[in-house]
């Protein structure tokens, strides 16, 4: 935090809810508008990325088919919960595509959505003391990253759609369902599906973010409190501890519904209705 | 809470992610798995074919000792007859042994009555001529009363 600023509850808040923003063109454009972009959401994902999909390739290469040793074991663990997921939504080929990705979905969005029990003020000044003043850990809680995997998933959607009934039976369900094919009802068939089609990856992104930037700022209240003395300090870190239990519940939980709506939305699309 | 590249950004990261994930991270994982599937799969079904074995063997097992039991007791029951035979046998020639015994024992015994009598009969043809002697006190002609003789030798 910048010394010579006067700390104020706003000041704190909106301190750590900033983003390391850095323009891509410059110019009017640039700063704030849409040619930004968010460093530290794309560090943190990116690194999160990399050790949880990483740690499971390095154990994935050595596995064995006879007795697994514990690395593997938990592995398989996550696997085989993601894999009974999906075979239970899913009717084809899971391993082709639609399980890998959602464990790459379940264990990103986990991974991210875990930083927030980061301490934040202690990380922040920690990563300030090497450059950066504005440090978000939580990419989850940047609504860009939920949009981009929500937006993500819903290409998936459209393309397997298309891929498995073609453009024309694509076409043909979004005009002639759910109500049915007689020409007068394609307009109200449009319009169902088109709600459906845009309310999909708004809820889906919307929700995740909701979560975690809700949590995010609870957090930074329960630390505000405690920055007003003893009592709050012990209040806040009493709360604190609670409100970060309740995380551990809602940061798999999140994860995980994330994953079981891409699956759904992608299995959805490889069933005509 | 602008939207901006970020969006894209993150965008491509997640399709780079589940590239990988499709391409090298699932494939190793779900192989170990199928092949330990595998191998406990045919683990079960060589442990159900052991188990059948076992039963057919013991079924043979029984089978094979009922023979046996069966073949053992008809072995002993021939024994038996057998040996039963064999005692019949020793008996029956036994008894004709001594039978035969007796007989030429008994035939000897005759022979030797006979052969005494004979002996007896010369000697009391003998003693009579002498007694005849003494008493008539005269020489007899043993040849002249041969006949006389024979007869009263045949009559003893």
């Amino acid at each position: 935090m910048a010394a010579e600023e006067v700390l104020t509850p706003t000041s704190y808040i909106s301190h750590h809810l900033k983003f390391l923003a850095e323009p891509i063109v410059s110019g009017s454009a640039g700063m704030g508008g849409f040619w930004t972009i968010h460093v530290d959401s794309l560090v943190m994902s990116v690194l999160l990325g990399f050790v949880g999909i990483g740690l499971i390739w390095l154990v994935g290469r050595t596995a064995t088919a006879g007795v697994p040793n514990k690395r593997q074991a938990f592995v398989e663990l996550l696997f085989d919960f993601v894999d009974e997921q999906v075979r239970g939504i899913f009717h084809g080929d899971p391993n082709k595509f639609v399980a890998p990705a959602a464990l790459t979905v379940f264990l990103w969005v986990l991974l991210m959505n875990a930083t927030a029990f980061l301490p934040i003020d202690l990380t922040t000044k920690a990563i300030h003391a090497v450059g950066p003043e504005k440090f978000r850990l939580t990419p989850t809680a940047d609504i860009n990253t939920t949009f981009a995997l929500a937006l993500s998933v819903w290409l998936l959607m459209i393309y397997f759609s298309i891929k498995v009934k073609g453009l024309g039976g694509w076409i043909h369900e979004l005009f002639c369902t759910p109500f049915g094919s007689n020409p007068l009802l394609w307009l109200f068939n449009f319009l169902f599906n088109l709600v459906e089609l845009v309310s999909k990856p708004l809820s889906h992104a919307l929700r995740l973010f909701g979560n975690l930037y809700a949590g995010e700022i609870i957090f930074l209240l329960l630390w505000l409190w405690a920055a007003t003395g003893l009592v709050g300090t012990v209040g806040g870190a009493v709360l604190g501890l609670g409100w970060a239990i309740f995380h551990l519940l809602i940061v798999p939980l999140q994860a995980y519904i994330f994953m079981m709506l891409t699956i759904v939305y992608i299995s959805m699309a490889h069933e005509s209705h | 809470m602008n939207i901006n590249l970020t969006l894209f950004a993150q965008g491509i990261t997640f399709f780079a992610f589940i590239w990988f994930t499709v391409k090298f991270v699932w494939p190793p994982i779900l192989a170990a798995i199928e092949e330990r599937r595998t191998t406990i799969a045919n683990g079960l079904a060589a442990a159900d074919k052991g188990a059948r074995s076992l039963e057919d063997a013991q079924v043979k097992i029984t089978a094979i000792l009922e023979d046996a039991r069966g073949q053992a007791r008809s072995i002993l029951a021939q024994a038996q007859t057998r040996a039963n035979g064999l005692v019949d046998e020793a008996r029956t020639g036994a008894t004709q042994e001594r039978e035969r015994i007796l007989q030429s024992a008994q035939a000897e015994i005759d022979q030797q009555i006979n052969r005494a009598r004979d002996e007896l009969r010369g000697q009391v043809a003998a003693i009579t001529v002498a007694g005849a002697e003494k008493i008539l006190a005269r020489e007899i002609d043993p040849r002249a009363h041969q006949d006389l003789l024979d007869k009263l030798a045949a009559q003893i």
